[in-house]
């Protein structure tokens, strides 16, 4: 195996609370990363992945542990960690006193690459995030979604080895969305970058992660990919009605069939249907392959299937195996209003 | 990447929405305007002498002006910035927290140049007759205290981060008092001996002295070097600060 390009040991953040009790924001933090892979950092709010982001990209020295990323080590050679990494913050990257095509062009060389370079990629970026519109307005007046793809793009600038976005979808609508990954992924190929995000969009990491960090209270508590999480935490969930005459028969039919698939509980939960039906619900790995059989060993035992259905668990139901709470229910007081101000900025 | 490129980076992205907009300078001429207008002529009243003698003594006074609440502002900018996320961008990039600092406020300069040469202009269809190698050493001056000012602005907000509204407060406490006791408006040799004593802890009261006797042409007088020493000073003090609080401006 190569030498990981993101390589963290015990990192660990506590902020002073107020009064006297302090925020363990991230818990000894330990994992490797891939060159080459992209990994979803998935948590609710306040779960400590911001922070995360934050040490690795020399914002903020950890209270304790160490890390290296591309090589660097992270308190000792900042200037070289910012050489080799690109990052998109949670908030807006760009200035609302700015236009995008100038912000782009600084951006450009700021990271050393000359004047003739930072205006192609410029170009090249405003032309790819559809930004053309908006290029030469104040940010101020852009949109809420108009800001973020601006701020993708000035992540995607220096073209980095390693790219680190914080919540890099959030606030964009379908379209834009399927449209920044497009990019990203194509970016990824042709330069063979290395990501490593946060999400709170379960299907994003689903979708597109190779690997998938659930991190919980500062707490890294699950480090697989998408599947095999499912697959181990979760399960499929198998559920059948029959009629309730022969809901024996088809609990003794079910438990058998579950077992020799070698589920862990292959107990069904009976609850009542309605209309002299009874549910029976049961959980096991690869439903897809085990629901057919199960309908014909029911069959054949004289229990009539009324109907069948199979459920394929989300990340949510990851996390919630996980934790006894619900991650969708908690990222719905996502806010992505913008800080209020008071006091008139120049 | 050398310091001074990377500051010549932050400079050139500072002064942009300078460029863009340059209607910003105009109108931030109105004030000093104000005070030319209203409150040169209720001076020549007072001392009875004619407006362009009044204007040889009180437009120094107003390029100094020009430059502490020009300057003052500027770390709001940088406030606003670090709130909303843009900072927290360029903070992540290569360039280093010094170049940071040090672009931001060498960009001070240019907009305070260019409005205290406006301003200059204007005064003149009035009768400002000033001594023009004296006044280019004059503006020079300005442009360093402008950089000092700059930088120490920068470091307010940062230090306001957390709680924006301590910015405007220290500013509504600070501008003021160090304005009149600079001698800006009214000589302070007239006022009472104690303002006079606090003004002499005042470095802007050094430039206040110099401009006056540069527009008149006299570069023996020790009031000139003696406002260069007040102005490099408030640079020096600015710029170590400001690359300080840069450090941990997140
Ligand atoms: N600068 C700070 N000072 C004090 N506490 C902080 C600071 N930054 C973060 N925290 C706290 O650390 C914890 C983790 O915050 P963090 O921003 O890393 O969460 P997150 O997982 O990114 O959440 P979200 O999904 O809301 O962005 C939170 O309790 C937060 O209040
Ligand atoms: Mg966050």
């Amino acid at each position: 195996m190569s030498t990981p390009i993101i390589s963290a040991r015990k990192l660990r953040k506590v902020f002073p609370g107020k009064g006297q009790e302090e925020v363990v924001a991230v818990a000894d933090l330990t994992m490797d990363i891939e060159e080459g892979s992209l990994t979803a950092f998935l948590g609710p709010n306040g779960a400590g992945k911001s922070t995360s982001l934050r040490m690795l990209t020399t914002l903020m020295p950890p209270t304790s542990g160490t890390a290296t990323v591309c090589g660097h080590d992270i308190v000792k050679h900042t200037a070289q960690v910012r050489a080799s990494i690109g990052y998109i913050g949670q908030k807006n990257g760009i200035s609302p006193y700015q236009r995008l095509r100038d912000e782009l062009q600084s951006q450009g060389l700021m990271y050393g690459l000359g004047r003739t370079e930072s205006t192609r990629r410029t170009d090249e970026l405003i032309e790819a995030l559809e930004l053309g519109e908006v290029a030469d307005r104040r940010a101020q007046s852009l949109s809420g979604g108009q800001k973020r793809r601006a701020d993708i793009a000035l992540g995607l600038i220096p073209q980095p080895r390693l790219l680190l976005l914080d919540e890099p979808s959030t606030g964009l609508d379908p379209q834009s969305r399927a449209n920044l990954w497009e990019h990203i992924l194509q970016m990824r190929r042709r330069h063979g970058m290395t990501l490593l995000l946060t999400t709170h969009y379960l299907d994003e990491a689903d979708q597109f992660a190779e690997r998938v960090l659930v991190i919980d209270r500062g707490q890294l508590i699950a480090d697989d990919t998408a599947p095999r999480l499912k697959a181990t935490l979760a399960g499929d969930w198998i559920t059948v009605t029959v009629p309730t005459q022969t809901t024996t028969t088809a609990a003794e039919v079910i438990r058998t069939t579950a077992r020799s698939s070698g589920a862990r509980d292959p107990e069904p939960d009976i609850s009542d249907a309605g209309g002299d039906s009874q549910r029976l619900i049961v959980t096991v790995d690869r439903g897809e392959n085990l629901l057919p059989v199960l309908i014909r060993d029911l069959d054949a035992a004289g229990a009539q299937v009324l109907t069948a259905d199979l459920d394929q668990p989300t990340l949510d139901d990851v996390f919630l195996t996980l934790t006894g709470r619900s991650l969708r229910e908690e990222s719905q007081t996502v806010h992505t209003a913008e800080p209020t101000m008071t006091g008139a900025p120049q | 990447m050398s310091i001074a490129a990377d500051s010549l980076h932050v400079f050139t992205r500072e002064l942009k929405p300078v460029l863009r907009d340059p209607f910003q300078l105009v109108f931030s001429l109105v004030q000093p305007l104000t005070f030319l207008a209203l409150f040169g002529p209720l001076l020549s009243g007072t001392t009875g002498q004619p407006l362009s003698e009044t204007f040889q003594w009180f437009v120094p006074g107003i390029l100094v002006m020009v430059t502490l609440f020009g300057t003052a502002m500027t770390g709001s900018n940088l406030l606003y910035e670090i709130i909303l996320g843009s900072h927290e961008r360029m903070l992540v990039t290569p360039v280093s927290r010094a170049a940071l600092l040090v672009g931001r406020a060498c960009k001070e300069m240019v907009p305070l140049v260019v409005q205290a040469a406006v301003l200059c202009l204007i005064a003149a269809f009035f009768g400002f007759r000033p001594h023009i190698p004296g006044l280019l050493l004059g503006l020079i001056l300005l442009a360093i205290l402008g950089m000092g000012l700059g930088a120490l602005s920068y470091a307010l907000g940062i230090a306001a981060r957390k709680e924006d509204w301590i910015f405007w407060a220290v500013q509504q406490t600070v501008l003021f008092p160090l304005m009149l006791l600079s001698g800006i408006l009214l000589p302070l040799s007239q006022g009472p001996h104690w303002m006079e004593v606090i003004s002499w802890f005042n470095p802007l009261t050094y430039l206040v002295d110099a401009l006056r006797v540069l527009v008149e042409g006299d570069f023996a007088d020790p009031a000139v070097w003696q406002g260069g020493i007040a102005a490099a000073l408030v640079t020096a003090v600015g710029l170590a600060v400001g690359i300080r609080s840069m450090r941990r401006s997140l």
